[in-house]
C-alpha cells in the first residue's frame, strides 16, 4: 500500500479521503464519517513513525467500514432504523486486526439493512448511487463499500457476502471484491444475516492489496467456532491449468454484454495457454430457491434478537409486552426484512420443516458435491457475477423476484462455501462497468487472488 | 371406575460449571448482582457467537453415565425460537434432534424398579423475571447456565414411584458432581406428565404437564393431585384435556395455564454457529472413569458397616459420604453423623464445611484408645462444626474442652492411692471387702473428682480392684 513507501503521511492521507467522501456526499456512501477520531488515530501513527517506532502494515490507511461490523466508534446500526440507536461496546475481530496494522477507518458504509438486498436501496438511510451513475444502484449489500473504493476514497473497503453482497457490487463499480472460503475470516461482531453462508471479505483496486488484507484478517478465532484453522498465511501458490466455464449460465437471460465479457476473457486465457473446460452443473439451478429457504431461515432466527427488550429501537406506541414486540419489530424492521422473516418463519414451522428446509439441505448438499466434482476436472470456474449490470434506481424495488434472480449466479458459490473473486472486466457501451467471477475449490483462496492477476487487461477499467 | 396412572418425568438439571454454557462469565450467580453475570454473547448482542464450554460436555458424560446412559459421540445443537424477555437471543440453544446423553435407566432403591431414560440433552437455562404492579424486572445472571434436561420414559405408576425416581435422580446428580443440586434455588426443576387409563386397558390416557416442580414432595403431591383430578373428570364421562398445569403449593392443587393445542411452534432449526460436538470413545471412556463412587457403589462399600437405615439417611449428604469414605472406622463415626443429622435436627446446610478425613480419624482412633468417653467424642465432634473451631485437630479441640481421659496408669494409680488413703473412704473400702459390690462405683466416683474428670473409669475400677483384693 502507498503509505507503506512514506512519501506522504497518515493525516494528509485520511484528511483527503475525509474531502472526497464530502465531495460525492450526493451517492450517500456513508451513514457515518468519523472525523475526529480518523484525524487522531493518523496523528498517532504519524508520531510513531517520526519517533522511528515500528507502525502496522497497513499504518494510515484510511478505508471505509461496512455499517454491519461493530466497531466502538460511531453507531452499528446495519442500516437499519431498529438498530439506529446501537452503540457497541466492543470491536469485531476484522476491525481489530485492521486497526491493529494502524488501518484507519474513516466512515461506515450504507448497506441493504441487515444486508438484506442487492441494490443498496433497501438502507433505512435512502439507496447508494453507482459510481460511475447516479440514475443507477451501486448494487448490494455492500454498496456503500464499493462505491467508497471505486472512488478512490479510500484504499480498501469491508463487505460481507452472503449471496453475493461483496461480489455484485463490485462488478457493478468495476473494482475487486473477494468472498473467501466460508471459515476463513472471523465473523465475530458483524451483525448476522444467515450464519452459514455469511463471508466476510473485502473490495479493493488490486489483487496485491486483497491478499495483504487477507494475511492480516484470516485466522482461526475463539470466538467464532466455524473459522478455519489457519491456511491463507500458510498457502503457496500453486500451478494452474484448466479453467471451468459452466455451460448453463451462457443463455439469452444474461445481457449480451456480459456475455461478451466473458468471451474476451475466455479468448485471453488460451491465447496464454490456458485449458478452457466446459462444465455441466446441473443441480446448479437448484441453488436460488435453496438459497431462498436456507437463508430466510437462518435470518428469520438471527434477526430474533431484535425484541425492542435491551438495545435498539422500542417503539412508543407500546403499551405491553406483545406490542413491544410486534411494534418495535413492526416499526423497526425494512419491509425486505420483514419479507425474509416470513418465509424464514414459514419454512421452519411445524409441518413444513421437512417439506422446505430439510429438503433444501439436502439439494445444498447435491450443491457442494457438483462444485467438488467440477473441481476435480478444473482448477478454477470464470463466469458472470450477476445476469445484468447496474439496473436503474427503483428498477426493481418492487418486484422482490425479479430482484432475487438478479443472485442467481452468485448464491451457489455462498451454498457451497467456495471462494471467489470479483474482477473488473471491461464496460458496457453506456460506460457501466462490468465483472466476472472466478470461483475456486475450498481453500484455493490464495492462488486465486494470484491467479486473478493473468485476466487482467489495461482496457478492464 | 378404576384407574391405572402413567407418569413420565422430564428434569432439568443446572450444572455447577465454572462458566457458562456459551460465554466466559461466571456461572455461579449467588449472591451477586442482578444481571452482573452476563457477557456481550449471554446478552445477545448483534454478531455475537456462541462459543462452547467443554466441562459441560465433560459433565454431561458423567451425567449421562450415572443414569446408565449411552453418550452419542456425535452430537449438535439446535435453536428453539420464542420471544420473551427471559430469552435474549429469541431462541434458547438446545439439543432437539441429536441430544448428547442417549438412552439409560434409573434404579429405584427401595425396590429395584428401574425407569428408563429415554434421552438427556444439554441446553442453556434462561433469564429470570420478577414481575411487578405495572412492569417486570429483567435479570440475565442465569442465562445460558448449562442445563441438562432428563427425559423418562412413562415407566412411574404412582405418586410414590414419581417421588423415588426424582431423589433417586438428585442423588446421581449430586454423586456424579455436575450439580450443586440445590433444589430451593432451582437447581433442578421438574415437570410430570400424568395420565390415567382404565385399569386393564392397553392405551394411554390424555395427559396433563405440571411443570416447573422444584421439590420431592411437591412431585409426589402433584401427581396425587392430579391422578384425583382426573379420575373425577373421568368418573363424570368428561376428558382430560392435553395442557400445561401450574402447581401452588400452599393449596396443593394444580391450575390450567395453557393448552397443548395452542401451543407455540418452536420452529427448530440446527443451530448454524456451532459445528457438531464429535467425541471419540476414548474421550467418552476417560471422562466416565472419573465418575465418582455413585449410591450404589457406597451401598456395597458400606454394607455391613452402617446400618441400613443410616445408611439411607446419610445417602443424602454426598460430600458426607465422600468423607466417609476416607475414614477408617465407619461404623463409628457414620453413627456420629447419624446421631447429629437425627437428634441435633442440624439442617444439610450444617453439613456445608464437613470435617475432614484425618479429624475424623483421628477423633475416632482417641475414642477407641480410650481416651476420650463416648459422650466425650461427641462433644469433639460437634466442635468440627463449629467455624470457630472447626479447623483444628482432634486432640486439640478435646483438651480445649477438657475431655480426655487420664489413662497414664502410673498417675491414676497415684490417684487411687490418694482416695483410698484418704479416711473419708474408709467405711467404702470395708464395705466392698465384705462384698458389697456397689460401693465400687462410689470409689471410682471420687477418682474421677480427684482427676477432675480426666480419668478412665474403667481403667480406675481396675486398679481400685486390684488394690482392694
Amino acid at each position: 500500500m502507498k503509505i507503506a513507501d512514506k512519501t506522504t503521511s497518515a493525516v494528509s492521507l485520511v484528511k483527503e479521503a475525509l474531502e472526497k467522501a464530502k465531495k460525492y456526499e450526493n451517492k450517500n456512501i456513508f451513514v457515518f464519517l468519523n472525523e475526529e477520531n480518523a484525524l487522531k488515530r493518523a496523528k498517532e501513527i504519524d508520531e510513531k513513525i517520526a519517533r522511528g517506532e515500528e507502525v502496522g502494515r497497513l499504518a494510515g490507511v484510511p478505508y471505509a467500514l461496512k455499517d454491519n461490523f461493530l466497531s466502538k466508534e460511531g453507531r452499528t446500526t446495519a442500516s437499519a432504523h431498529i438498530l439506529e440507536p446501537f452503540e457497541a461496546p466492543i470491536n469485531s475481530t476484522t476491525v481489530k486486526k485492521l486497526e491493529n496494522e494502524g488501518a484507519i477507518m474513516i466512515g461506515r458504509a450504507n448497506l441493504d439493512a441487515f444486508a438484506h438486498g442487492s441494490s443498496t436501496e433497501n438502507s433505512y438511510f435512502g439507496p447508494t448511487k453507482n459510481a460511475k451513475d447516479d440514475e443507477r444502484v451501486a448494487g448490494g449489500s455492500s454498496g456503500g463499500s464499493a462505491v467508497s473504493v471505486a472512488l478512490d476514497i479510500v484504499q480498501f473497503a469491508t463487505g460481507t457476502d452472503t449471496g453475493g453482497s461483496i461480489r455484485q457490487p463490485a462488478s457493478f463499480n468495476g473494482i475487486y471484491g473477494f468472498k473467501p472460503t466460508y471459515g476463513t475470516i472471523s465473523r465475530y461482531g458483524v451483525v448476522a444475516m444467515a450464519s452459514s453462508t455469511d463471508c466476510i471479505g473485502f473490495f479493493t483496486k488490486s489483487t496485491e492489496d486483497m491478499d495483504l488484507l487477507m494475511e492480516i484478517c484470516s485466522g482461526q478465532d475463539e470466538n467464532d467456532l466455524t473459522t478455519l484453522p489457519d491456511y491463507y498465511i500458510k498457502s503457496e501458490v500453486k500451478k494452474v491449468q484448466k479453467i471451468g466455464i459452466i455451460k448453463d449460465f451462457d443463455n439469452e437471460k444474461v445481457a449480451p454484454e456480459i456475455r461478451n465479457a466473458l468471451k474476451n476473457k475466455v479468448e485471453l486465457l488460451k491465447s496464454k495457454g490456458y485449458e478452457i473446460v466446459d462444465l455441466e452443473m446441473p443441480a446448479l439451478k437448484y441453488a436460488l430457491a435453496v438459497y431462498y429457504i436456507v437463508v430466510p431461515a437462518e435470518v428469520a432466527s438471527n434477526l430474533s434478537r431484535y425484541d425492542g427488550i435491551r438495545y435498539g429501537f422500542r417503539s412508543e406506541e407500546a403499551k405491553n409486552l406483545d406490542e413491544i414486540f410486534a411494534k418495535s419489530r413492526g416499526e423497526g424492521f425494512m419491509s425486505e426484512n420483514k419479507r425474509r422473516i416470513m418465509i424464514g418463519n414459514f419454512v421452519l414451522s411445524s409441518g413444513f420443516y421437512d417439506a422446505y428446509y430439510l429438503k433444501a439441505q439436502k439439494a445444498r448438499t447435491k450443491i457442494i458435491e457438483e462444485y467438488n466434482n467440477a473441481f476435480s476436472k478444473v482448477d478454477f470456474i470464470l463466469t458472470p457475477v450477476s445476469p445484468n449490470p447496474a439496473f436503474k434506481l427503483g428498477e426493481k424495488v418492487n418486484d422482490p423476484v425479479s430482484m432475487y434472480l438478479e443472485d442467481v449466479m452468485s448464491v451457489p458459490i455462498n451454498l457451497a462455501g467456495v471462494p471467489s473473486l470479483t474482477v473488473p472486466a471491461g464496460k458496457t457501451e453506456e460506460g457501466l462497468p462490468l465483472g466476472l467471477q472466478l470461483v475456486g475449490p475450498r481453500r484455493s483462496d490464495k492462488t486465486l487472488l494470484s491467479f486473478a492477476n493473468e485476466l487482467k487487461e489495461e482496457s478492464d477499467v | 371406575m378404576k384407574y391405572f396412572p402413567t407418569i413420565g418425568i422430564e428434569c432439568h438439571v443446572q450444572l455447577s460449571t465454572k462458566t457458562k454454557l456459551f460465554s466466559e462469565v461466571d456461572n455461579d450467580a449467588r449472591g451477586k448482582e442482578p444481571n452482573s453475570c452476563v457477557s456481550p454473547v449471554d446478552y445477545a448482542l448483534p454478531g455475537m457467537l456462541p462459543r462452547l464450554n467443554g466441562e459441560a460436555i465433560k459433565f454431561a458424560i458423567r451425567a449421562g453415565r450415572a443414569m446408565n446412559c449411552e453418550i452419542n459421540t456425535s452430537s449438535r445443537f439446535d435453536r428453539k425460537h420464542y420471544f420473551y424477555p427471559d430469552s435474549p437471543k429469541g431462541y434458547q440453544i438446545t439439543q432437539f434432534y441429536h441430544p448428547i446423553i442417549g438412552e439409560g435407566y434409573v434404579e429405584l432403591p427401595e425396590d429395584g424398579k428401574k425407569i428408563r431414560i429415554e434421552h438427556a440433552h444439554l441446553e442453556g437455562d434462561a433469564g429470570k423475571l420478577t414481575h411487578f404492579d405495572t412492569y417486570s424486572l429483567v435479570d440475565l445472571n442465569r442465562v445460558d447456565t448449562p442445563l441438562i434436561e432428563i427425559v423418562s420414559m412413562p415407566d412411574m405408576h404412582s405418586a410414590k414411584d414419581a417421588h423415588d425416581y426424582c431423589k433417586t435422580l438428585w442423588r446421581l446428580m449430586c454423586f456424579a458432581e455436575v450439580t450443586n443440586g440445590d433444589l430451593y434455588n432451582g437447581n433442578m426443576r421438574f415437570d410430570v406428565n400424568v395420565s390415567l387409563a382404565p385399569e386393564g386397558s392397553d392405551e394411554l390416557g390424555t395427559r396433563a404437564e405440571v411443570k416447573n416442580l422444584n421439590s420431592f414432595k411437591s412431585v409426589e403431591r402433584a401427581v396425587e393431585y392430579e391422578i384425583k383430578r382426573q379420575s373425577k373428570l373421568l368418573d363424570k364421562g368428561e376428558k382430560v384435556i392435553q395442557e400445561t398445569r401450574g402447581w401452588n403449593d400452599a393449596t396443593g392443587e394444580t391450575t390450567g395455564q395453557r393448552s397443548k393445542e395452542e401451543a407455540k411452534d418452536y420452529r427448530y432449526m440446527p443451530e448454524p454457529d456451532l459445528p457438531p460436538i464429535n467425541l471419540s470413545e476414548e474421550f467418552i471412556e476417560a471422562e466416565s472413569k472419573k465418575l465418582p463412587l455413585m449410591p450404589k457403589d457406597y451401598r456395597e462399600k458400606f454394607n455391613g458397616k452402617i446400618a441400613e437405615d443410616t445408611l439411607e439417611i446419610l445417602l443424602d449428604y454426598p460430600a458426607l459420604m465422600k468423607s466417609l469414605a476416607e475414614v477408617k472406622d465407619v461404623k463409628r463415626v457414620s453413627n456420629w453423623f447419624a446421631s447429629v443429622l437425627l437428634a441435633e435436627e442440624k439442617s444439610a446446610e450444617y453439613l456445608n464445611d464437613l470435617p475432614t478425613g484425618k479429624q475424623l480419624n483421628d477423633l475416632a482412633e482417641m475414642t477407641e484408645r480410650g481416651e476420650l468417653s463416648s459422650t466425650g467424642a461427641k462433644e469433639v465432634f460437634l466442635k468440627f462444626f463449629d467455624p470457630e473451631m472447626s479447623k483444628r485437630d482432634a486432640k486439640t479441640i478435646a483438651k480445649e474442652l477438657g475431655v480426655i481421659q487420664e489413662n497414664d496408669l502410673g498417675e491414676l494409680e497415684k490417684i487411687v492411692d490418694k482416695v483410698l488413703a484418704d479416711p473419708a473412704t474408709k467405711q467404702a473400702q470395708e464395705d466392698f471387702k465384705n462384698g458389697q459390690e456397689k460401693v465400687i462405683g462410689f470409689l471410682v466416683g471420687q477418682v474421677m473428682k480427684e482427676s477432675r474428670g480426666k480419668a478412665n473409669p474403667s481403667s480406675a475400677q481396675q486398679i481400685l480392684r486390684k488394690k482392694l483384693q
